[in-house]
């Protein structure tokens, strides 16, 4: 590991400030990626700017949507009782991420702004079409995934916040990859307030996506005798020695079906 | 029994040291002046090297020497052996090609050693190992030992065509002619899928060399310090025996892994003495271990079993390729001809048996013993294939095993070994009770309800260990004989050291040797203590591998205690005034018949060296006696596993529902170490079976499952509950009657697993490992024509 200047600003504008006076900066949220590649002499920024001093932990339910600070852990996520009751789907989610060293550590924002393609979190904001807050504005969740470890997300700028939209009803299963035991395939389905369904799927492609042939199945009929017979195609979806193409795309309708089955 | 003797469920002494992390393993240790060791791996599968510099590397701050192949050659330091010595069918020897303990010229594996580079800190001698240019010129490589034969990667010189020998067991003749009298045979294709072992503890050690007294010593994460120490002195030439000392601390799991002499360790001692003597510490990364442990099975084979009207097997032919990777490790020869296919009659009756083995090189790590060591290779093609025969002649697989038991020993095998005692349908009777055999059809249905498909496999192992009675290895081309020896120290206080060649690195030999010792002296164990690991200490040993730890090591240890007894005896004679055949030893008291004289066991230890009250020159002072056991045969433990899968048919994950293992291990010391054994050997099994698979990409001939990212180990999670039993036939052939449950699960499950899965399924093939993904797939066909 290289050595870098260390900083741990205690506002967001001075993280910001921070970022941009770097060289090669980096920002570490819970450092379940940057550690690893930084240890493994993949990475060797000259500037870490820790953001766990901006405290900005929290989950706050209110009646039509709920909002989660950035520096929010999984397991604080995963253990909300009022978000149990406000979106059950996402706690479930937060609450199977890694293992428990991890979900004591990771953050929903950091996992958001790496946008690992096998990452849990994606699922949730595409699939309940959540917000991301940040240092200089609110990003639609459409917008702000843009493929492989990429985002929205310009320069210095630093998610604070997710916004989701307490829905119906929310699922989510995952097929974890046996190694690894991260998705290889997960799918989290929501059923909005207005009714509206919407299916988004982890880990089986290059990033994060919506099934729209699921969707419009569900949205005739949400449940999970609806997607019998409904194929997800494979073309452009991931393929490795875990999981091929064809199969990953099996497990999306698996999943969904598990994940209907699972929404409350 | 005392409570601490034969047969007690004692806890193991040496855990609280261990679970409260103050066990000594070679990393915990650093010596003054250390310094730290990284080598420059090989990024090709095949490549000459045509240069190496190393100025860059030299320059920079804190590196203190680089070593390469050129280094080693110059100071004629004796390359990698292989110490069993195998001939083809056409009296051939087999052909070992160069494995410096640098690369000399080529490089054939990737993470193959290329250089070896010593700074101040690790990080430094890391920084310097990214630093040193090597020029390679690639060649064709080849990974899969299907392909290796026709490859046009040529390996090494001295075998063109990559095959190191064609080796042959049985009689062909009798077999065909048993083959052509059949009612039926059965044939079956088979890969034995290669393992990464995944000791909980990376290799490590820590060499030197005292410029005063030219003494070199090696700490290292050894099974067997003493033979690395022989083979170190007498091939690597580094240092005669005396002036070479081999340490082997605590050592944290090893699975047959850490038997071998590595190019690392040697490497490390041998560069000590060009640096002044500092001390080099090496510890592998868990990256290094995946790329440069000795890697396990990786066998393709083809089996026939022939039958006969009444469903007897009358006759077995086997052909196997097995890989050896890119050099001949250790004792890689022995693994894939006399640890397998001496074994392949299983429990069986089988009049004729004929086997062929190819041992093939690949560009890949070298393949060695790892748990089991071709013994779960041999009970894979017999409980995969007789499982099969069963099916295809319609008649239920624990009825087909039991018309073929063997029933009467001694039982002579056409294929060297000789059965000494056994009751292989008292384990399948028990097995199949406490599997509630019988109502497998409901419990079938039940699953079928919830969309799960179940399947029930059994796996009827028998197994060679307590390795090996010395002459009769050494007919077989072994370099060395397996004897096992040990001393006992009795102290003036009359607690006792026992020195053992045998050496624990998870076994729990501190406990069971102490049980053994407390049984025969009614010493309390925590006044016995076990020496191993050190070759200074120690005098001799063989170490820990085969299970022969128990059955040869403890009887080295038994043989020791007898002198004791002996010597005792006439001590306490002298002392109480009787005659040495009046004196009887019970309960750690001697008494003198016919009288109320007593000594405690105590007592005539210090007697014995206090020496007041006896004739010294009749009675030699001290109490401590020594003893090597060579065993007259192998051991056989035996068993029936019994294995129930549920296959979740949408997402072709598969579900161990139910484990039943009934073992024959003859007498057992400690049942609840036996225990953990088993469990263990099951997990390893299940993981073979369902999980462990590693790769290396055809094409570029790298190491895919170089991680934990990739290469999946079984978790607690993945297994159920075991359901254990044991039935006893002892063992004649030791004094103890014990037989050996090391490697006893990990031989018995994985046929027992996959039987299971292809019954679930009603398929007749399934590959190893049965991941998710490859039950889904072998799924497909059967989907389609139910649509």
């Amino acid at each position: 590991m290289e050595n870098f200047n260390y900083v741990r600003p205690a506002k967001v504008a001075d993280a910001v400030k921070a970022m941009k006076k770097a060289k090669d900066g980096k920002y570490l949220a819970g450092g379940h990626t940057l550690l690893p590649t930084l240890k493994q002499g993949l990475a060797a920024p000259t500037d870490i700017v820790d953001l766990s001093g901006l405290k900005n932990a929290g989950v706050k339910v209110g009646a039509k949507s709920v909002t989660i600070g950035a520096g929010t852990t999984h397991a604080e996520v995963a253990g909300s009782k009022d978000l149990r009751k406000a979106i059950p789907g996402l706690a479930k989610l937060a609450g199977g991420i890694g293992d428990p060293h991890v979900r004591h550590r990771g953050t929903i924002g950091g996992s958001l702004a790496n946008n690992d393609p096998a990452a849990d979190y994606p699922a949730a904001a595409l699939g309940l079409g959540a917000t991301i807050h940040t240092s200089d504005r609110k990003i639609p969740a459409e917008k702000y995934f843009t493929g492989m470890f990429s985002t929205a997300l310009k320069g210095s700028e630093i998610v604070t916040a997710v916004e989701f939209p307490v829905p119906k009803k929310s699922g989510y299963a995952k097929f974890p990859n046996p190694a690894s035991l991260y998705a290889m395939v997960g799918v989290f389905v929501a059923q909005l307030a207005d009714g509206s369904v919407r299916v988004a799927v982890t880990g089986a492609g290059p990033g994060v996506f919506r099934a729209p042939e699921l969707e419009a199945a569900l949205a005739k009929n949400f449940s999970a005798k609806a997607l019998d017979g409904i194929a997800v195609k494979a073309k452009g979806l991931n393929s490795d020695m875990h999981a091929s193409a064809e199969y990953r795309a099996h497990l999306i309708t698996v999943m969904a079906k598990r994940a209907v089955e699972a929404a409350k | 029994m005392n409570d601490t003797g034969i047969g007690a469920r004692v806890r193991r002494k040496e855990d609280h040291r261990f679970i409260t992390g103050k066990g000594q393993y070679t990393d915990d240790i650093n010596l003054p002046k250390q310094t730290y060791a990284y080598f420059v791996r090989s990024p090709h599968a095949h490549a000459t090297i045509k240069s190496i510099n190393t100025a860059k590397a030299k320059k920079i701050p804190g590196v203190v020497g680089i070593f390469t192949g050129e280094d080693v050659a110059k100071d004629k330091l004796g390359g990698l052996i292989c110490g069993w010595m195998i001939h083809s069918k056409d009296g051939s020897p087999m052909k070992a090609g160069p494995h410096p303990v640098l690369a000399q010229g080529k490089v054939r594996y990737v993470g193959d050693h290329v250089a070896l580079v010593v700074a101040e800190t690790k990080e430094i001698a890391k920084a310097a190992a990214a630093a040193v240019q090597v020029s390679y010129g690639v060649l064709p490589h080849v990974v899969d030992v299907a392909d290796a034969m026709k490859s046009k990667a040529q390996i090494h010189e001295v075998a063109p065509d990559n095959r190191v020998f064609n080796w042959s067991i049985g009689d062909e003749a009798a077999t065909d002619a048993a083959f052509r009298n059949a009612a039926h045979v059965t044939k079956i294709d088979l890969v034995n899928n290669r393992l990464i072992p995944n000791a909980m503890e990376p290799r490590a050690a820590i060499g030197s060399y005292d410029t005063g007294s030219e003494n070199y010593t090696l700490y290292t994460t050894s099974q067997n310090p003493h033979v690395a120490r022989l083979v170190i002195s007498a091939f690597h030439g580094l240092a005669p025996e005396h002036k070479l000392r081999v340490i082997a601390p605590d050592v944290g799991g090893g699975f047959g892994s850490k038997i071998f002499i590595y190019a690392e360790e040697v490497a490390c001692v041998w560069a000590s003495k060009h640096i002044g003597g500092r001390p080099i510490k090496w510890t592998a990364e868990r990256s290094e271990s995946f790329l440069a442990d000795a890697h396990g099975r990786d066998h393709v084979t083809h089996a026939e079993l022939a039958t006969d009207a009444s469903g007897k097997i009358v006759g077995m032919k086997v052909h196997t390729k097995a890989a050896m990777g890119a050099y001949l490790s250790t004792f890689a020869s022995c693994v894939p001809t006399y640890l397998y296919a001496t074994l392949l009659s299983g429990q069986y009756n089988i009049p004729a048996i004929y086997a062929e083995v190819d041992a093939i090189y690949t560009n890949t790590a070298p393949v060695d013993a790892y748990r089991g060591a071709g013994r779960p290779e041999a009970t894979y093609v017999v409980e995969r294939i007789v499982e099969t025969a069963a099916r295809e002649l319609k008649i239920d697989p624990a009825e087909f095993r039991r018309r073929n038991f063997v029933t009467s020993f001694p039982h002579q095998t056409p294929v060297i070994m000789c059965y000494d005692a056994g009751d292989y349908p008292a384990a399948l009777d028990k097995a199949l009770e406490i599997a509630d055999y019988k109502n497998f059809g409901e419990r079938k249905s039940a699953s079928a309800r919830k969309g799960k498909l179940r399947g029930i496999g059994f796996s009827a192992y028998i197994e060679a260990c307590g390795i090996a009675p010395s002459a009769a290895i050494g007919s077989l081309g072994a370099g060395v004989g397996l004897w096992e020896s040990a001393e006992v120290r009795v102290n003036p206080v009359g607690t006792v050291e026992i020195l053992t060649g045998s050496h624990s690195h998870g076994q729990g030999h501190e406990t069971t040797f102490a049980q053994l010792v407390s049984d025969r002296l009614g010493v309390d164990i925590n006044n016995v203590s076990i020496v191993h690991g050190d070759t200074d200490k120690v005098q001799f040993g063989m170490g820990t591998y085969g299970s022969r730890s128990g059955a040869v090591g403890m009887t080295a240890i038994s043989k020791a205690l007898d002198k004791i007894e002996a010597k005792a005896k006439r001590v306490a004679a002298a002392v109480m005034e009787a005659a040495v055949d009046d004196v009887e030893f019970k309960n750690g008291s001697f008494t003198v018949k016919g009288t109320d004289k007593k000594m405690a066991f105590g007592e005539v230890a210090l007697s014995a060296y206090v020496a007041h009250k006896f004739n010294s020159a009749e009675i030699e002072p001290g109490l401590k006696e020594s003893a090597f056991h060579d065993p007259s045969n192998f051991v056989f433990p035996a068993g029936v596993h019994i294995c129930e899968v549920e296959v979740d048919a949408d997402t072709g994950v598969t579900t161990v529902a139910n484990y039943v293992a009934v073992d024959d291990f003859g007498n057992i010391i400690n049942p609840m170490i036996v225990e953990g054994q088993v469990h263990g050997g099951i997990v390893q099994g299940i993981g073979q079976a369902l999980a462990e698979g590693c790769v290396y990409d055809k094409e570029s001939g790298q190491l895919m499952t170089g991680s934990y990212m990739d290469y999946q180990m079984p978790r607690a999670a993945d297994v159920p509950s075991f359901k254990l039993d044991f039935t006893c036939t002892p063992c004649p052939s030791n004094p103890l009657g014990m037989k050996g449950c090391g490697e006893a699960g990990a031989i018995a499950s994985p046929a027992a697993v996959m039987n299971a899965v292809t019954d679930a399924l009603g398929l007749r093939d399934v590959p190893m490992p049965a991941t998710p993904q490859v039950v889904w797939k072998a799924m497909q066909p059967m989907k389609k024509a139910a649509e």
